[in-house]
């Protein structure tokens, strides 16, 4: 009854299963690096972007739009200081957006930016953002904190119009780190 | 098959010279079952499993019908339906179809190639009684504080992880499943691999065994890829991670992309097992071969290829980028094209046969008609602009429904009556196997195919209880569905009377049946072709 | 639109009175609602399209295994034929569904570049959902509300309320405060969820799109028409999913700049401040 091919056999097919798994596992960088390209979900940079200071200003005007998204039970007051602004691709512009801590304790907070379309996502640069720091808010503060950022100019023509979303988390953990740990002040 | 040896050739098996020395019969009682190595013990096994989680799941889709009869709530809270939901598809998919299809593939592949047994006796075992205990945990949860999964069975974050206490051991019946599924695949890759009788070439084997061997490499592709999701939803419910959960910088959507790309092939793995029991059945009452025999097996790898780039037209509407949404949208279409010759060639094999109808007939006729439409729907869910309106409807519903139930269960059912006489020695009633598939036939359609028009009409899925305008067309699929459930407990009847008894079948059982189980004795002695035969 | 059954049925004996009465009754909808923006024209004219092709398909396809069933009978003496395989046929039925494909992509992809084209709207409205509502923000207007489902509906959805929901006006599909649109307009939507995923469906307008936590979507509809349009969040969220309706009530530009004015002046500002 000896079958020696069935041990080469039975490693390969075991090797393709845990591999297939492990491909599992690989799909979560893949959909990030997917995402950075496609501008799927909307992604824009989260890490600071640094320019080139001889961009070329280009004449189109483009309307950037800002909305705040809360969750229902969220303890913030989140909104943006303006609702929108034209600009011009390729030039740098400031807004802000204002939050407010209406617990009584200390809250960590972590915004998670969104762009619409999803196409304009890699086109819409940040370059100082309250989105890649947490945000430490005292009992009842309440404060603005900027962005800075600039559209590219390579922006597609069919785009007029950018919404940049932020939704705004109680980042627990480091809330619970704050509480517990030494008192740090805020990050920005 | 049109190459594949006819009955008796090159080997007599005469059933007096099946026992040698060192072969044994079954051992007495419960042991029996609980270490059996035997692959047509386990085959029972499997197939009695999978008709117990018929009704297991099938209870769930009355209760789901019951509350869905009139407008208002009657007899279940939403949440609890929603758990109905979510388990009446855990159970039929892993708990029952696919065990059943394993079941067949236990049966009849070592007969089908002319090998004594799978290649992995012992791992046969364990991948069986792998499964009551998994599903003995999941069919739990409903018991468990809080309740079972209600987040439906695709398991989508957020929803999935509000789930209760009972979350870690739903995703732990999930792995086991898998796991059952990915061994019993590498058992039957095994067997057909290198077990196969002297003369069974791969292009002569039936094509069950040629839908079974590309359903075994999906399930080992596609189901790990599973396990890697729901794992992860499991680190991010209790370890902290963020895989799926915005708020620390994952993407629930990322889950979709997960899910699907084992979801899409898991609809493959519950179809081709059934293609290939259709694809036994009509030559045999045809009376003729398999038309396009080889277009076939290339028809099944293709589906099986084309399985894996699919996937995201499960999700057009979670906003995709133009280019991904066109894709998407045509290479689904692409799948169309060998699942329409499969459609052909199975009529042309009818064409200029000499036709019977008996009971197995009957129900791949049904599959035939029935799964076609089931095509149909899912090539109009294919126009992405379409299935804006379509996604997450009724229409969905009716559509999965039309190539799962008569499609991939009235396939299992059709080579359940094929292989009975086989299995028992006994020939069903063949009467009752009538009224069986009448009852069947019709009330299924009654059932599913109002949900075509609700859907239309604008009745989204999953939900509880419906506006009034919907009211009428529900109570028909109810009613259908009532005479559904019914029908399948006279199907349970009809098997149970055959394994006790009735007119002794012959070795061939049917009218000259093309293939080596023909070949044995009816019932199938414990072991067979402990010779090869030898196929010319 | 959907329309509501106005006859109040006995369950059984109505059933064969209505199935006689098939054609008449609005009830027994069957097709897809042609609905009121061009984003639905484009849907139900591909679904139709795609629906013909199916029907004829199968038609034909019926029609052949039919005959065959009808004609080689065993028991009206056939004799079964040998062939096994045929290039020449089987070449024909491989190109011939290729060939209604590549005319069905044909059709369908400049209907998809329309939908998603975002471009040149002149208002936005930012839609959330929550566990089980939805949130309307005019985007720029400082002026958004809550659209829960309507109480008469909710005392009626109750289990065992003894409310029988045929006596309750657009059953499950009435809301307390409709979002309200002007006609005739460009409007772009953006979608997102607060909680878990939702999806915001109009069949009149065929939108249907997923409302994702800290993702925000996009899309646009123009209405044609004047009226009052109800769909249905479309993505499992929750016990309550089957009860997060979705009212819009579309008005003449004039009426509907009126309606926001009287709105924004009647909200205090605190109501305004918080999203």
């Amino acid at each position: 009854m000896a079958r020696p091919g069935n041990r080469g056999l039975v490693l390969q097919l075991g090797g393709l299963a845990v591999g297939m798994f492990a491909f599992g596992f690989l799909l979560v960088p893949l959909y990030d690096a997917m995402c950075r390209i496609t501008g799927i979900g909307g992604r824009t940079n989260a890490v600071a972007a640094t320019i080139a200071t001889t961009q070329e200003v280009s004449e189109r005007l483009v309307t950037v739009e800002f909305v705040t998204v809360l969750n229902e039970q969220a303890p913030w007051e989140f909104r943006p200081t303006v609702s929108s602004i034209q600009v011009r691709p390729g030039q740098l512009y400031d807004t802000a957006f204002f939050a407010r801590n209406l617990t009584d304790g200390m809250l960590v907070g972590s915004a998670v930016p969104s762009v619409a379309p999803g196409q304009a996502a890699k086109y819409f640069v940040k370059t100082q953002c309250f989105c890649f720091t947490q945000q430490n808010f005292t009992a009842g503060e309440g404060r603005d904190m900027g962005v800075q950022f600039m559209v590219d100019p390579a922006l597609p023509e069919f785009i007029d119009r950018i919404t940049l979303s932020y939704t705004f988390f109680v980042n627990r953990p480091a809330t619970a780190q704050l509480i517990s740990g030494p008192t740090a002040g805020s990050t920005t | 098959m049109s190459t594949a040896s006819h009955p008796h050739a090159g080997h007599t098996h005469d059933p007096a010279d099946a026992h040698h020395e060192d072969h044994h019969g079954p051992a007495k009682g419960l042991t029996r079952w609980l270490f059996t190595t035997n692959h047509k013990d386990i085959g029972t096994l499997y197939l009695l499993f999978a008709l117990v989680m018929l009704f297991v799941g099938g209870a769930m889709a009355m209760v789901i019908r019951l509350e869905l009869f009139q407008p208002g709530l009657q007899f279940v809270n939403p949440d609890f339906f929603n758990q109905m939901t979510t388990m009446h598809a855990l159970i039929m998919i892993f708990g029952m179809i696919m065990p059943a299809f394993v079941g067949f593939a236990n049966w009849m592949i070592p007969l089908m190639i002319g090998a004594p047994d799978m290649a992995l006796p012992r791992l046969n075992n364990w991948s069986f009684w792998i499964l009551p205990f998994a599903s003995t945990i999941l069919v739990s949860t409903l018991f468990m504080p809080g309740g079972g999964p209600a987040g439906g069975w695709t398991l989508y974050p957020p929803l999935s992880l509000q789930a209760g206490n009972s979350f870690p051991f739903t995703i732990f019946a999930i792995h086991m499943l898998g796991m059952s599924s990915i061994l019993g695949s590498i058992n039957i890759i095994v067997t057909i691999m290198n077990m196969r009788a002297p003369g069974m070439t791969l292009l002569k084997m039936p094509l069950f065994v040629w839908t079974w061997l590309i359903t075994a490499y999906l399930l080992i592709a596609a189901m790990p890829v599973l396990a890697g999701g729901v794992t992860m939803l499991l680190t991010d419910q209790f370890f902290g991670t963020s895989f799926f959960q915005a708020a620390g910088g994952g993407d629930p959507v990322l889950f979709q992309h997960i899910f699907w790309f084992f979801g899409h092939p898991e609809v493959y793995i519950i179809i081709l097992p059934a293609f290939g029991i259709v694809s036994q059945i009509i030559p045999t009452f045809s009376r003729k071969p398999l038309f396009g025999y080889a277009a076939m097996v290339y028809a099944t790898a293709s589906i099986g290829f084309l399985s894996f780039i699919v996937w995201a037209h499960h999700m057009f509407t979670v906003g995709m980028p133009l280019a991904g949404e066109m894709f998407f949208m045509l290479s689904t279409m692409l799948i169309a094209i060998p699942t329409a010759v499969k459609v052909f060639n199975w009529t042309a094999t009818m064409w200029r046969g000499s036709l019977t109808f008996e009971t197995p007939m009957l129900f791949a006729l049904a599959f035939l008609f029935l799964f076609t439409i089931g095509g149909f729907s899912g090539l109009m869910l294919a126009i992405a602009p379409a299935d804006f309106q379509y996604h997450d409807t009724y229409f969905v519903v009716a559509h999965f429904h039309y190539v799962l139930v008569p499609g991939a269960l009235f396939g299992a059912i059709a080579g359940a009556y094929f292989w009975l006489p086989k299995w028992t020695g006994h020939r069903y009633d063949e009467r009752l196997g009538k009224i069986h598939f009448w009852l069947s036939a019709i009330s299924v359609n009654v059932t599913f195919f109002p949900q075509h028009f609700l859907g239309l009409a604008g009745m989204p899925r999953r939900i509880p209880d419906y506006a009034t305008q919907f009211a009428d067309w529900n109570m028909i699929s109810s009613i259908g569905s009532f005479g559904f459930g019914l029908s399948q407990v006279l199907f349970a009847y009809i098997v149970f009377k055959t394994i006790r008894g009735g007119a002794k079948a012959t070795a061939e059982v049917w009218d000259q049946p093309e293939g080596l189980e023909w070949t044995v004795p009816s019932p199938a002695p414990y072991h067979t072709f402990d010779e090869a035969p030898v196929v010319k | 639109m959907h329309r509501v059954a106005t006859t109040a049925r006995q369950p059984l004996a109505g059933l064969i009175l209505t199935v006689l009465a098939l054609p008449a009754q609005a009830a027994w909808e069957l097709n897809m609602t042609q609905g009121v923006t061009s984003i639905s024209h484009e849907a139900y004219d591909l679904h139709m399209l795609v629906l013909w092709i199916c029907t004829i398909v199968g038609i034909g396809v019926f029609a052949v295994m039919i005959y065959a069933i009808a004609t080689f009978r065993k028991s009206k003496g056939a004799v079964p034929a040998t062939f096994s395989h045929s290039t020449y046929a089987e070449m024909i039925w491989t190109i011939i569904p290729t060939l209604i494909l590549i005319f069905l992509a044909y059709e369908t992809a400049p209907a998809l570049i329309r939908i998603e084209d975002t471009s040149n709207s002149e208002m936005t409205i930012k839609i959330t959902g929550y566990q089980w509502k939805w949130q309307y923000e005019y985007v720029g207007q400082g002026y958004s509300f809550f659209s829960t489902l309507a109480e008469s509906s909710n005392a009626a959805r109750q289990l065992n309320s003894g409310v029988n929901p045929r006596n309750v006006g657009n059953y499950l599909l009435e809301v307390d405060h409709p979002l309200v649109v002007p006609t005739g307009v460009k409007i772009r939507y953006l979608l997102t969820g607060s909680d878990v995923i939702h999806a915001w469906w109009v069949p009149a307008f065929s939108i249907k799109r997923d409302a994702i936590p800290g993702y925000v979507n996009e899309g646009w509809f123009k209405v044609d028409k004047a009226g009052v349009y109800r769909g249905q969040c479309a993505e499992l969220c929750g016990k309550d999913h089957g009860f997060m309706p979705i009212v819009v009530e579309a008005l003449p530009r004039a009426e509907f700049e009126a309606w926001l004015t009287t709105q924004k002046l009647a909200a205090t500002p605190a109501t305004v401040a918080a999203n």
